[in-house]
């Protein structure tokens, strides 16, 4: 199996600890990773903004790095999301190369489930062996991993929609104590470029968002997106708040 | 209507944060009581397909089914009229008055008639006309536009309610419960249904088999205006036709369950001929319509039956009021209809969403209301209605990202700038710092440990 | 070209490629009582159901509730002796503004949503506003008019029937102010529906 780590551009400049972690978790699950060197950006940020007509670029140079894996695993839904839906070639050949990608594109939680069908982690991944009692984890359930790739139920549809993948995984962890919130699903305002060109809402909705893991004495909020954390991150150290915020793959490594 | 953008509109809404928050959980009330709804019915996502297959049919057959319709209603004895745009709906109306020698009109609720503006054109040439829908009369007597299409004065609280009426109806001073208001409301009301001569609904459902037309309302406001007056008319966008009457069945149980929770509207009723004595006239409007019609990637915004779920649980709208989209239909079905009105004036509409998809998932008729905001988000900056600094930076960003090697060498440099550089460029600040703090840069990227500690 | 002839065409230039309509769009539900599921729903909508085995029954609960009320219409023979008013002198619907209770049929109940189907084989033309001007309303069905949904009611009624046809559930309201519900905003203040036995 041959597996392509994909890495957004502003994990791999912010936040590698989230890399680091999502390449020694899939090591640990057995997998061999490949990390393309000349890999950048989905193109997400102009296609969002009305710019997807420049997003071409990108788009061959994802083509460029990734054609020809197995799988390619990301840890973030959204720009899982994005090379799923608008991934697309500018020639037959690399056409051919972007749907085929399109078909393999994994996002992280998504992944260990569906592909590696993961019951149990490795060897027993345990928070922090001093804790007298369990970590309370609040997760966010971010939209476009969500409602985009289906990873959690959804609250607004009515029937079994199965069950939530990345909720699935954390109660693998010895020591987690998933949180229920208060609105399980809204959306934590970061929308991309959103967060500065609507900068009053974004802030606002994030606001509200930590709020409701606040309210539910949560020692760590967590999700599938660091977008959306580096947002709800943001606001909390504003207020000095002492919540941390972590990636899901930063809790289900060992 | 207000000249601000939708994000300038919403940073003001937003200096009264009670006010906001007081706002959002008012609208997720009845997102909440949606929820109960829908959960009560097991066969709700069948429901929802099939009022979008229906819809989608609608489309498809639009011409044959609105001539039958035509035809049919013709035959009821009810008048038929057709409108291209606004000022022909409006002359329309005003020429029915004209012929009728009346300078009165009560108007129950139609989002129509606001997109056309009637009221305004209707003061001008001297007529005098109330909105009975008591959401609606409040905002009309305080001058305002409605806030939303099923709750017209959802953004007002019961103290602005009693201060309005106080003014104009010369209820207690201070007073401000609902009770007393909707009583006093009611009273005023009355003395206008009995003495109009001329009444005005808006269309739910019209139907090509039978050639009538349904009418939805919760106060009776509607049926107490029509069923007094000597004349009503009916105002409807085209793409309310259905075919047949069953249909209902579908789009019945949807409607308000979708928008207030409830399991139907306190009154549906079903005109198709005009009382003994009663002229009916049903104006059939354009306005844009068959423009969107023509795109493939827009049209199914007209499968649109007005129940509102897209707003109230839409988190933008709920945290910035509907006044802040500058338009006749607000929250996320108004941000993919109004740029088919005016590319130019609704730029900022399909930029006032996270692009989180909740809208989708409870519309009733299953649009795909999110993806269409991103493909309006494409056709608004490549036809050019995008300020050229945020083209010019986009441009840089993607030179940036596609290039691997610029790429890591503007990540060397800062790695601050990289993300938010088009905004940095369009005004010299980043506003994500005035409520947010940045994460700390690292001190090498993913990619130099990969290189040093990997291979 | 005339505006209809205008619109249409470009309707026509600009609609997509026939889609068909879905077989499937009607759905059976099941209540185990459809009276008493009736009742449950009109009373969450502000309403309450009453069983009852006859008319005079009908009359008796009217006379008790509505003891001292003056001003009772209603179109229904069996139960002129309640009423206080010949509304065969009434020709106009503005003169049914003093009435303050209407007692009405209907011809269907549907038990998902409490709303009955009212049409002019159950008020007059000139009276359609009745069930609307009214201070109360009561309405009379059969409990073999009960039907468990909306896709029933369709099937057994004619919607163009009569010239006009409305369904009714529960009293007026509103929650226009605060989403704070007031019952009685322009129509009737109150619903009892009578459901009748036999």
């Amino acid at each position: 199996m041959k597996i392509g780590l994909f890495i957004p551009c502003y994990v791999d400049q912010f936040y590698p600890q989230v890399a680091k972690a999502t390449l020694t978790l899939l090591e640990q699950l057995g997998c061999t990773v490949d990390y393309p060197l000349n890999q950048t950006c989905c193109g997400q940020p102009m296609a969002n903004s009305g710019y997807a007509h420049l997003a071409g670029g990108c788009d061959d140079n994802f083509i460029r790095n990734f054609a020809g894996y197995d799988y390619v695993v990301s840890p973030s839904g959204s720009c899982t999301l994005h090379i799923k839906q608008h991934l697309h070639g500018h020639n037959a050949a690399t056409d051919n190369d972007a749907s085929a990608i399109r078909g393999r594109v994994y996002e992280l939680t998504e992944f260990i489930t569906d592909v590696l069908k993961v019951e149990s982690l490795p060897a027993k991944n345990q928070v922090h062996p001093h804790r007298v009692r369990p970590l309370r984890v609040g997760l966010h359930q971010s939209c476009h991993g969500q409602r985009g790739l289906h990873l959690s139920p959804m609250s607004e549809l009515v029937g079994n929609q199965g069950v939530s993948k990345p909720a699935r995984l954390l109660k693998m962890v010895n020591g987690v104590e998933l949180v229920d919130l208060d609105r399980r699903d809204e959306c934590c305002g970061f929308g991309g470029t959103f967060c500065v060109t609507e900068e009053a809402i974004s802030a606002k909705m994030g606001k509200d968002r930590v709020a409701d893991h606040l309210r539910h004495n949560v020692d760590v909020i967590t999700g599938v997106d660091v977008s959306c954390l580096m947002h709800m991150q943001g606001i909390l150290r504003r207020q000095e708040s002492k919540v941390e915020v972590k990636h899901i793959s930063e809790l289900l490594v060992n | 209507m207000s000249n601000l953008s939708h994000a300038e509109a919403a940073a003001v809404f937003n200096k009264d944060e009670a006010r906001v928050d007081w706002h959002d959980e008012t609208l997720w009330f009845v997102r909440s009581k949606r929820d109960r709804a829908a959960q009560s019915i097991p066969e709700w996502e069948g429901l929802r397909e099939a009022a979008s297959q229906i819809k989608n049919h609608v489309l498809s057959n639009m011409h044959d089914l609105l001539t039958q319709f035509e035809q049919k209603a013709i035959a009821n004895g009810i008048m038929v009229h057709w409108a291209a745009d606004a000022a022909e709906h409006n002359a329309i109306i005003r020429q029915i008055l004209a012929d009728n020698k009346v300078n009165q009109l009560v108007k129950s609720k139609s989002m129509l008639t606001e997109e056309c503006h009637l009221n305004e054109y209707l003061k001008e040439h001297g007529v005098d006309v109330i909105d009975s829908d008591l959401g609606e009369r409040i905002v009309q007597m305080r001058g305002e536009a409605p806030s939303h299409i099923v709750l017209p004065a959802i953004h007002l609280k019961r103290g602005d309610v009693g201060d309005t009426f106080h003014k104009h109806l010369g209820t207690d001073a201070g007073a401000t419960d609902p009770q007393y208001l909707t009583e006093a409301a009611r009273q005023h009301l009355r003395d206008t249904f009995l003495t109009r001569k001329v009444a005005l609904t808006g269309v739910n459902f019209a139907i090509a088999e039978t050639g009538g037309f349904v009418v939805c309302t919760n106060e009776g406001n509607a049926d107490m205006g029509v069923h007094l007056a000597d004349v009503h008319i009916a105002c409807m966008g085209f793409e309310k036709v259905i075919p047949r009457a069953e249909h209902l069945g579908v789009f019945l149980r949807l409607l308000a369950r979708s928008a207030t929770g409830q399991p139907i509207t306190t009154f549906s009723s079903h005109f198709h001929k005009p009382r003994k004595g009663q002229q009916m006239h049903l104006v059939i409007v354009d306005n844009g319509r068959s423009r969107q019609l023509g795109r493939a990637d827009f049209r199914n915004s007209l499968k649109c039956i007005r129940c509102a779920a897209c707003f109230n649980t839409c988190p933008v709208y709920r945290r910035s009021g509907g006044h802040s989209y500058h338009t006749a239909i607000a929250g996320p079905i108004g941000s993919i209809l109004a740029p088919n009105l005016d590319m130019r004036q609704n730029v900022d509409l399909p930029f006032a969403s996270t692009l989180c998809g909740s809208c989708s998932n409870v519309c009733p008729v299953k649009i795909d209301i999110h993806e269409q905001l991103y493909k309006w988000r494409q056709v608004l900056m490549q036809e050019g209605h995008g300020p050229t600094a945020k083209t010019l930076a986009m441009k840089t960003m993607a030179s940036v990202l596609e290039s691997p090697r610029l790429y890591r060498m503007a990540g060397k440099v800062g790695r601050g700038v990289l993300r938010f550089a088009p905004v940095v460029a369009e005004n010299g600040l980043n506003p994500w710092y005035t409520h947010r703090e940045m994460p700390e840069p690292p001190a090498e990227s993913f990619r130099d440990w990969y290189i040093n500690n990997k291979q | 070209m005339t505006s209809r002839d205008t619109i249409l065409a470009a309707i026509r230039a600009n609609q997509p490629d026939r889609l068909p309509l879905p077989e499937q769009f009607t759905f059976e539900t099941t209540y185990p009582d459809l009276a008493a599921q009736f009742a449950e729903v009109l009373a969450f909508v502000g309403g309450q159901a009453v069983n009852v085995p006859d008319y005079a029954a009908i009359a008796t609960y009217l006379r008790q509730t509505y003891a001292d009320v003056l001003s009772i219409g209603t179109t229904i023979p069996e139960l002129a002796d309640v009423a206080d008013l010949d509304l065969t002198l009434i020709t106009v619907p503005h003169d049914l503004v003093g009435l303050n209770l209407a007692i009405i049929g209907g011809q269907l109940g549907v038990a998902e949503n409490a709303a009955i189907w009212v049409d002019e084989q159950h008020i007059p033309s000139h009276f359609r506003a009745m069930p609307m001007i009214t201070q109360y309303l009561a309405i009379i069905i059969r409990e073999v008019d009960l039907v468990s949904n909306m896709h029933e009611a369709y099937r057994r009624i004619d919607v163009a029937a009569t010239g006009f046809g409305t369904f009714i559930s529960g009293p007026s309201k509103t929650a226009d102010i605060e989403q704070s519900l007031v019952i009685g905003a322009h129509g009737a203040r109150g619903l009892t529906v009578f459901i009748l036995k036999e």
